[in-house]
């Protein structure tokens, strides 16, 4: 065994206490789902974890009853004083239970242990310390005089950062009054149910957060349901197409979270060793399941080989495997179908001239494994340039000229994010005010803060999520 | 153990990478061409080598692998020969309770002590031999390096004299500070020169940058590119004697340039931190930095060095708790 064959270190599972079955959270109750039970697997294993509750619409019904009665009767006539201390409390035990979390988060999810210990259990109880600290103060931030909530918003949420992505939709809507009924994905429910428990603990009033598992049905159902006063959706362009045909015409208020197709653009005066962090950091952080991904490459022309033997280099000592060794820097994709998608985009690249080039890495027999690929000999034109591949898996472009970058990084119906690398503050500057993306991180990526507002352009969506514009979408006036 | 000299004149490098045009202007030219630093992301990536997990059988590994890469150190004014026979016989015998513990690399000293150190090491110095221990001197005016350059140079050429294996000079940083780059090169290239024995082999040259006062990040780098092109066998972040000594940050930089270094020509410079490095953890940090950065190959005592006097006790506590599974204490371990 040489140094780098690191021995195992795998974290203990021990700390969870989990259920064989979950039922629905709706109204403070756990109840069973009209419709049939579904399992969720480890990604890495294969092996299921626990059985779902799978709501029909008579639950959806229920669910949207019992957050418009909690609006009524006790959140929506609660002092923001009040709501902040249920808030900072549901923060603490979130911070309290942190190891847990991120252990369940690294079971269900197949992303590796490192990452929700050190990134996404942490950033989800930021994100409630940071929004109960809004909710006795917006009177007096400039969000107009006594902003009032919408009433009951209705949140159906992606797989890739299931519990973070709870916090970006729970956090702000309770800190500005109004009542949830939220929807996991059906592959990464877990640390939904586990949040339920958080609630429980926290003695959250009944109704105010509700949970409800179950498939795509689950969640158009609740999105048309007549008595949600507000939607918020982060996934797919194609479903958030749907979402806002579906919408349109009615009150409700929307905001969406959709696809991207980033690009990470590389001058030829980018501190260099720092460029390659961050290209890496930008397409295998969660196995480039990140709709902000930097999986557009965008390098300048003279420095395109010094580039990529250097990422090569440092690909080679990416370490791919069990989600749960402290060790891992890459975990499993989140499903088969989820692979089946990369695989076949990464293939239509190759067919189109592209050259795949990924570092020697055994595969685990059994679970979802995609080894981290990077694709050279691409075009503006090409499959993979265009369209997301959710996984991991960069796409290299180059360019000659400033403007030619920013022709090219904007060359997308998509619109979320890009990363600036350069020493120039000047270029830097002017560049990133040229870029049509919500998000323009410079010498860095995927960097995420609650007081930073997070959203698209074009397809990628509308709305924010995160600062003041992310408070303003959940009170009215906003979206 | 010894370590083989590049067989290089000094000053050879620089002529084959830049031609024979070394003057100010031309160094100063390839200094301020070589990729910027990002402090925030350098400071990321040093962080993320914390938070591998060494357990186990990997630890175990880590742990010897530490001691054989310690120069054992002592540089105080209050140095006698009876603190320096004390610690060779540390380096001789670093654990009385397990006689399989490897020995550290070197011990280092001031250079009026190098032939003492010889002296106490007896059939145990290196001399020119791969087995053993070398003695490793500082020199040219150490600490400060304020002095004049025939003064660095005989205090070179004394230590070499008396058997000193390595050297470990100071770069003037005034100079470097005043942006008077060629003057710290012909500083270097001079100090090689007085490694130079009468056989026409060389001690071997560690170049101690003082990183604390160089102070940012781009600096570090430029001046341990100069240092290789002006014959470094090895780049050193600090004498111990300014804080902040060795970060896990600038010893990151500085194996950043070595990888560079042999990507461009094929040679392997080593890199030593020290000064500050006293818990195994800590030390285990720098392994995976340097694994992860320049690959295992330079996992060798020929290529990387912790300059340390208190680290050795906290390594051999560790690794009697690997054996016995409990943890003893400081009285279970010698002190030099």
């Amino acid at each position: 065994m040489t140094f780098l064959d690191y021995a195992p270190a795998p974290e203990s599972t021990s700390i969870l206490d989990l259920r064989q079955e979950y039922g629905l959270f709706i109204g403070g109750e756990w109840r069973p789902g009209g419709g049939t039970s579904f399992a969720s697997v480890s990604p890495s294993t294969e092996r299921q974890i626990a059985t779902f509750a799978s709501a029909d619409e008579g639950d959806v019904d229920a669910a949207v009853a019992a957050a418009r009665t909690a609006y009524r009767q006790t959140w929506g006539p609660m002092s923001g004083r009040d709501r902040g201390k249920y808030l900072f409390r549901i923060a603490r035990i979130l911070q309290e239970r942190a190891r847990e979390l991120a252990v369940a988060e690294s079971l269900d999810n197949g992303k590796p242990i490192k990452e929700t210990r050190d990134a996404d259990i942490p950033l989800v109880a930021q994100w409630f310390f940071h929004c109960a600290g809004w909710a006795d103060k917006l009177d007096w931030v400039g969000l107009g005089a006594d902003p009032q909530p919408h009433g009951v918003a209705a949140q159906v949420i992606p797989w890739n950062f299931p519990l973070l992505m709870l916090s970006w939709k729970v956090a702000p809507a309770l800190a500005a009054g109004n009542t949830v009924v939220l929807k996991p994905a059906e592959t990464t429910p877990l640390t939904a149910m586990l949040f339920a428990e958080i609630c429980e603990q926290a003695g959250l009033p009944a109704g105010v957060v509700n949970l409800i598992t179950g498939a795509g049905e689950t969640g158009a159902a609740l999105v048309r349901h007549p008595d949600v006063d507000k939607v918020a959706f982060t996934g797919s362009t194609a479903v958030g197409r749907e979402i806002a045909k579906a919408l349109a015409g009615t009150e409700k208020k929307l905001t969406l979270e959709l696809g991207g197709k980033g690009a990470n653009i590389v001058f030829d005066d980018a501190p260099l060793d720092q460029a390659i962090e961050g290209i890496v950091n930008g397409i295998f952080f969660n196995q480039g399941q990140v709709c902000c991904a930097g999986s557009r490459l965008l390098v300048q022309e003279s420095i395109h080989d010094a580039v990529m033997d250097r990422l090569k280099e440092r690909m080679s000592t990416l370490r791919l495997g069990d989600p749960l060794d402290k060790n891992t820097d890459v975990g499993a994709i989140n499903s088969t179908e989820q692979l089946e998608r990369i695989t076949r985009l990464v293939d239509a690249g190759i067919a189109e001239g592209g050259e795949a080039w990924s570092p020697a890495c055994e595969l685990p027999k059994e679970g979802y494994w995609f080894a981290p690929t990077v694709v050279t000999g691409v075009e503006a034109s090409s499959t993979i340039a265009r369209e997301e591949i959710f996984g991991p898996v960069l796409s290299v472009l180059t360019f000659r000229t400033p403007d030619e970058a920013i022709a090219k990084a904007n060359n997308t119906p998509y619109g979320l994010s890009a990363g600036i690398w350069s020493d120039k503050g000047s270029r830097v500057l002017a560049v990133a005010d040229k870029l049509r993306a919500g998000v323009v991180w410079t010498n860095t990526f995927n960097k995420f803060d609650p007081a930073s507002p997070f959203g698209g352009y074009k397809e990628s969506g509308y709305g924010r999520e995160g600062g003041r514009q992310g408070m303003q979408a959940y009170l009215k006036g906003g979206n | 153990m010894t370590t083989p000299s590049q067989a290089l004149a000094p000053a050879q490098r620089a002529v084959q990478l830049l031609g024979g045009d070394l003057s100010e202007v031309a160094l100063r030219q390839h200094l301020e061409g070589l990729p910027t630093v990002d402090a925030v992301g350098l400071e990321a990536r040093a962080a993320s080598f914390g938070t591998r997990s060494i357990k186990t059988t990997s630890k175990a590994a880590a742990l010897d692998t530490a001691i054989r890469m310690i120069d054992l150190t002592t540089l105080q004014g209050a140095d006698t020969r009876g603190k320096v026979r004390s610690l060779v016989a540390k380096a001789l015998v670093p654990d009385a309770s397990d006689p399989s513990t490897p020995r550290p690399a070197a011990v280092c000293v001031y250079g009026d002590m190098v032939g003492n150190a010889v002296e106490a090491l007896g059939s145990a110095w290196s001399a020119g031999k791969d087995d053993g221990i070398n003695v490793a001197a500082v020199a040219t005016a150490f600490p400060a390096g304020r002095a004049s350059i025939a003064v660095k140079l005989q205090d070179t050429r004394d230590a070499v004299a008396a058997g000193a294996d390595e050297i470990d000079m100071v770069i003037d940083r005034g100079a470097f500070l005043e942006g008077n780059y060629g003057k710290v090169f012909d500083e270097i290239v001079q100090t090689k020169e007085a490694c130079r024995r009468d056989d026409g082999t060389f001690a071997h040259l560690k170049v101690i940058l003082e990183t604390g006062e160089l102070v940012t990040y781009d600096n570090v780098r430029r001046a341990s590119w100069l240092s290789i092109l002006a014959g470094g066998d090895f780049i050193k972040t600090s004498t111990g004697k300014v804080q902040p000594a060795a970060t896990l940050p600038v010893t990151t930089l500085m194996l950043q340039v070595v990888r560079d270094w042999e990507r461009l020509t094929g040679e392997r410079i080593g890199v030593k931190p020290a000064g500050g490095i006293s818990t195994s953890k800590d030390a285990i940090k720098y392994l995976v930095a340097v694994a992860e950065t320049c690959g295992e190959a330079w996992l060798d005592p020929h290529l990387f060095r912790f300059g340390a006097s208190s680290l050795l006790n906290d390594v051999l506590l560790q690794r009697q708790k690997l054996t016995t599974g409990r943890y003893s204490g400081p009285d279970y371990v010698t002190i030099d």
